[in-house]
C-alpha cells in the first residue's frame, strides 16, 4: 500500500519521457506507463486517503474507497488498451494528451474534495481537446473549439458552485451535496454537462467523431464516466436524474437511428447508454448503483472496443460514412468480428459484458415497480441492438460492395482490440469478478432462465423487424441538426452580428473623440499655446512615466 | 483472402440456413415462454408469454419509425448546411 504515492501526480510526471523518448523506446513506455499505474491502483486499500492543508483548506487530493476504485481501475485498464491501440502514431502531443487526460480523470475519481476535483476537471477539458484538435483538420480545429468553449462553460458552473458549497457548509470535501440553493444546481449542471445528458450534450456528438482515430478511445471513455461518478458521488437517489437518464437514453438511440458517419452513430449511443448510468443514479437504491457502476465499467470497454472498430475502419478506408461503405468483412474480417463482440456487449446479449450489467439497472427499475421506466429502457435497448448491432455492421461490412479493398490495421490496433474483446466476453462469462469490486454487495445473477428468455426475445425480434425494414434501414448522406444548431447558427450569427456593431460602435467614438482633439488642437493653436501637452513622445520617456506613476500607486497603497 | 474472410464468406454463403435456424429458434423460445411458469408478477405483463418478442419487434419499427420521421420532417439537412454559417467543411 502506497498511499501517499498518487496515481495521478505519477502518471504526469511519467509522461515526461514521451517528450524526448523515440521510437521503439517510445512505445515500450507508452505501454509499460499506464500498466505501472493499474499496478499502483491495484495497491490501493478502500478507506485510506492522503490529506493536507492548503490555505485554509482542508483538501483529500486522495480518496479511496470502492466505488472510487471500481472507476481507477477500468480507467487504468483503458489507458493501457488505448495506449496500445496508438502505438504506431507518431505525435508525441497526442500521447502526451491522453497521458494527461487520462492522468486528470484519475484524479477526478480519487478527490476527496471539490477543490482538488475542479482542479483535475479542467486538465480534463485541457488535455482532452488536443485529442480532437490533433486530427489537424479545420472542421476538427472548430469541434475542438465549441467543445472547449462548452466545458469552460461547464468548469465555470462548477468553480462558482463549489465557492456557493463551501459558503453554505462551510466543507470543502465531496460527499452527497447536500445544501440548499444554487450551489446544488450549479455543481449539477456542471456534472450534467460532461455527462452528456440532453439538452447539454450536444459538444459530444460534434467533437467525439472529429477526434483523432485514436483519441476518440480516450474520449469515449473518460470524460462522460467520470461524470457518471461525479452523479453517483453527489447525487445519488435524486428523482430528475432518473427521468433525465431514461430520456437520454432514448434520445441517444432515436438520434443514432438518423446518423451516417459510423463514429457519430456510436457517440449517440455513448449518450444513450450514460443515460442507463444516470438513470441508475436517479434510483439511488444499492441495485441500482451497483448497476450503474458496473455499466459504466463494462460500458468503457465495450464502447471504446467499438470505436477502435469504427476508427480502424475510418483509418483504413478513410471513410467513415455509412453511404460510403460496405462489403468490408471479406478485407476485415477481424476487425468485423473484434467490432460484433463490442456490439453484442452493448446490445446486453447474454454471454457479453452488457447483460451482466445494463440488465442489472433494468432489474433495479422491476424490482422498484417502475413499470413505464421499465419499458422505456427495453425499448432504447432494442434501439442499441438495432443501429449498433445490426445497421451499423451491416451497412459497413456486409450490404453493398462500394468497391473498397482495404487491409486490416496494424497488428498493434488489432491487439488493443482483442484485448478489449476478451475482456468484454470474459465479464460476460464470469461476472463475478465485477461484481466482487462493486460498491455494494450484490444479490443479482443475471442468467436466470427468466432473464435470458426476455432477452433473446427482446434481440432476436429486434433483429427480425431490422430483416423486415433493411431497405429503410439505410444510412442516408445527411446530417441531423442536434440542438448544438442553436450555437452553431443563429447563436454564431448573433455574436457575429453583436461583434461587428460593438466594432463599429467602438470605430465611430474613436473617430469622433479624434475630431474632438483635432478641434481643441486647433483651437489651442489658435490661443498661442505651444501645445506641448498634446505633441507625440518618445516611447523610452512614456515608459518612465508611466512606471513612475504605476510606483507611486504601488506606494499609496502600501501606505493604506 | 485470409482463411477469417473465407470462413465468414462460407457461413455468409449459408445465410439462408442460418436464417431458418434463427426463426425455429425464435419459435422454441416463445414457445418455452408460454408454457413456463412466470418468474415475476411484477407487471401485468410479466404473465404474457412471448411478450419481450412482440415488444422487440415493435419497438425496431417505432424506433425506426419516429427516427425517419424526426429526420425528414425536422433535422436532416445537407452535409454542407452548416458552410452557411460559415463552418469549414470536408468536401
Amino acid at each position: 500500500m502506497i498511499d501517499w504515492l498518487h496515481p495521478s501526480v505519477l502518471l504526469m510526471l511519467g509522461m515526461l519521457p514521451l517528450i524526448w523518448l523515440r521510437g521503439r523506446a517510445r512505445q515500450i513506455w507508452q505501454v509499460t506507463l499506464p500498466a505501472i499505474i493499474l499496478g499502483l491502483i491495484t495497491t490501493l486499500a478502500a478507506g485510506s486517503q492522503l490529506s493536507l492543508s492548503f490555505m485554509g483548506l482542508e483538501l483529500t487530493p486522495l480518496r479511496v474507497d470502492k466505488l472510487s476504485l471500481v472507476f481507477a481501475y477500468v480507467i487504468g485498464i483503458i489507458l493501457i488498451i488505448g495506449n496500445i491501440f496508438a502505438l504506431q502514431v507518431e505525435d508525441r502531443a497526442q500521447h502526451i494528451a491522453a497521458g494527461l487526460y487520462g492522468a486528470s480523470a484519475l484524479g477526478v475519481v480519487l478527490a476527496g474534495d471539490l477543490v482538488t476535483l475542479y482542479v483535475f476537471w479542467e486538465i480534463m477539458m485541457i488535455a482532452s481537446v488536443w485529442l480532437i484538435w490533433r486530427r489537424k483538420t479545420p472542421i476538427a480545429y472548430e469541434a475542438g473549439m465549441r467543445y472547449l468553449l462548452v466545458h469552460a462553460l461547464g468548469g465555470m458552473l462548477l468553480f462558482v458552485g463549489v465557492i456557493g458549497y463551501y459558503l453554505a457548509t462551510g466543507s470543502v470535501a465531496f460527499e452527497k451535496i447536500d445544501v440548499d440553493g444554487w450551489a446544488f444546481w450549479l455543481i449539477l449542471i456542471a456534472f450534467l454537462i460532461n455527462a452528456a445528458v440532453p439538452p447539454l450534450h450536444a459538444w459530444l456528438p460534434d467533437a467525439y467523431p472529429e477526434a483523432t482515430v485514436t483519441g476518440t478511445v480516450f474520449l469515449s471513455a473518460l470524460t462522460t464516466k467520470t461524470a457518471v461518478y461525479t452523479l453517483m458521488r453527489g447525487y445519488p437517489g435524486l428523482e430528475l436524474l432518473l427521468w433525465l437518464g431514461v430520456a437520454m437514453t432514448l434520445y441517444g438511440v432515436i438520434y443514432a437511428t438518423l446518423i451516417n458517419d459510423i463514429r457519430r452513430l456510436l457517440s449517440y449511443h455513448i449518450i444513450s447508454q450514460v443515460g442507463y448510468m444516470v438513470a441508475g443514479v436517479g434510483m439511488g437504491t444499492a441495485l441500482a448503483l451497483n448497476g450503474t457502476a458496473a455499466h459504466a465499467f463494462t460500458h468503457i470497454l465495450y464502447k471504446a472496443l467499438l470505436l477502435m472498430g469504427a476508427g480502424a475502419v475510418l483509418q483504413m478506408t478513410g471513410r467513415s460514412r455509412m453511404s460510403d461503405l460496405g462489403g468490408l468483412y471479406r478485407y476485415m474480417p477481424m476487425t468485423f468480428l473484434l467490432y460484433m463482440v463490442g456490439a453484442l456487449s452493448i446490445s446486453a446479449f447474454p454471454l457479453f459484458s452488457g447483460f451482466v450489467s445494463k440488465t442489472m439497472i433494468v432489474e433495479a427499475a422491476a424490482v422498484d415497480y417502475r413499470g413505464v421506466v421499465y419499458l422505456l429502457m427495453l425499448l432504447a435497448a432494442c434501439g442499441t441492438f438495432l443501429s449498433t448491432g445490426l445497421k451499423l455492421p451491416y451497412f459497413t461490412f456486409f450490404g453493398k460492395d462500394s468497391g473498397l479493398r482495404p487491409k486490416e490495421p496494424p497488428i498493434n490496433m488489432q491487439i488493443a482490440m482483442g484485448i478489449a474483446a476478451a475482456l468484454c466476453f470474459l465479464i460476460g462469462i464470469f461476472p463475478g469478478a465485477l461484481y466482487a469490486i462493486l460498491p455494494f454487495p450484490v444479490d443479482y445473477n443475471a442468467y436466470t432462465l427468466s432473464h435470458l428468455l426476455k432477452e433473446l426475445q427482446l434481440l432476436f425480434f429486434v433483429g427480425l423487424g431490422f430483416v423486415v425494414v433493411i431497405r429503410y434501414a439505410g444510412g442516408k448522406d445527411y446530417i441531423a441538426l442536434d440542438v448544438d444548431w442553436l450555437y452553431r447558427g443563429p447563436g454564431r450569427r448573433l455574436v457575429i452580428h453583436t461583434r461587428n456593431m460593438i466594432a463599429e460602435a467602438n470605430h465611430d467614438v474613436r473617430a469622433e473623440f479624434m475630431r474632438f482633439l483635432a478641434k481643441l488642437q486647433t483651437r489651442l493653436g489658435k490661443a498661442h499655446l505651444d501645445g506641448s501637452l498634446l505633441r507625440t513622445w518618445a516611447t523610452g520617456s512614456m515608459a518612465l512615466w508611466t512606471a513612475l506613476v504605476l510606483a507611486l500607486v504601488l506606494v499609496l497603497t502600501l501606505g493604506t | 483472402m485470409s482463411l477469417t474472410a473465407k470462413i465468414l464468406e462460407s457461413l455468409v454463403a449459408k445465410r439462408r440456413l442460418f436464417g431458418i435456424a434463427a426463426l425455429l429458434f425464435m419459435a422454441g423460445l416463445i414457445i418455452v415462454d408460454w408454457l413456463k411458469e412466470p418468474a415475476y408478477s411484477r407487471f401485468f405483463w410479466d404473465g404474457i408469454g412471448g411478450f419481450a418478442a412482440i415488444y422487440g419487434f415493435l419497438a425496431c419499427l417505432v424506433i425506426l419509425g419516429v427516427a425517419k420521421a424526426l429526420g425528414y420532417w425536422l433535422v436532416y439537412r445537407k452535409r454542407d448546411y452548416y458552410a452557411r454559417y460559415g463552418e469549414a467543411t470536408d468536401d
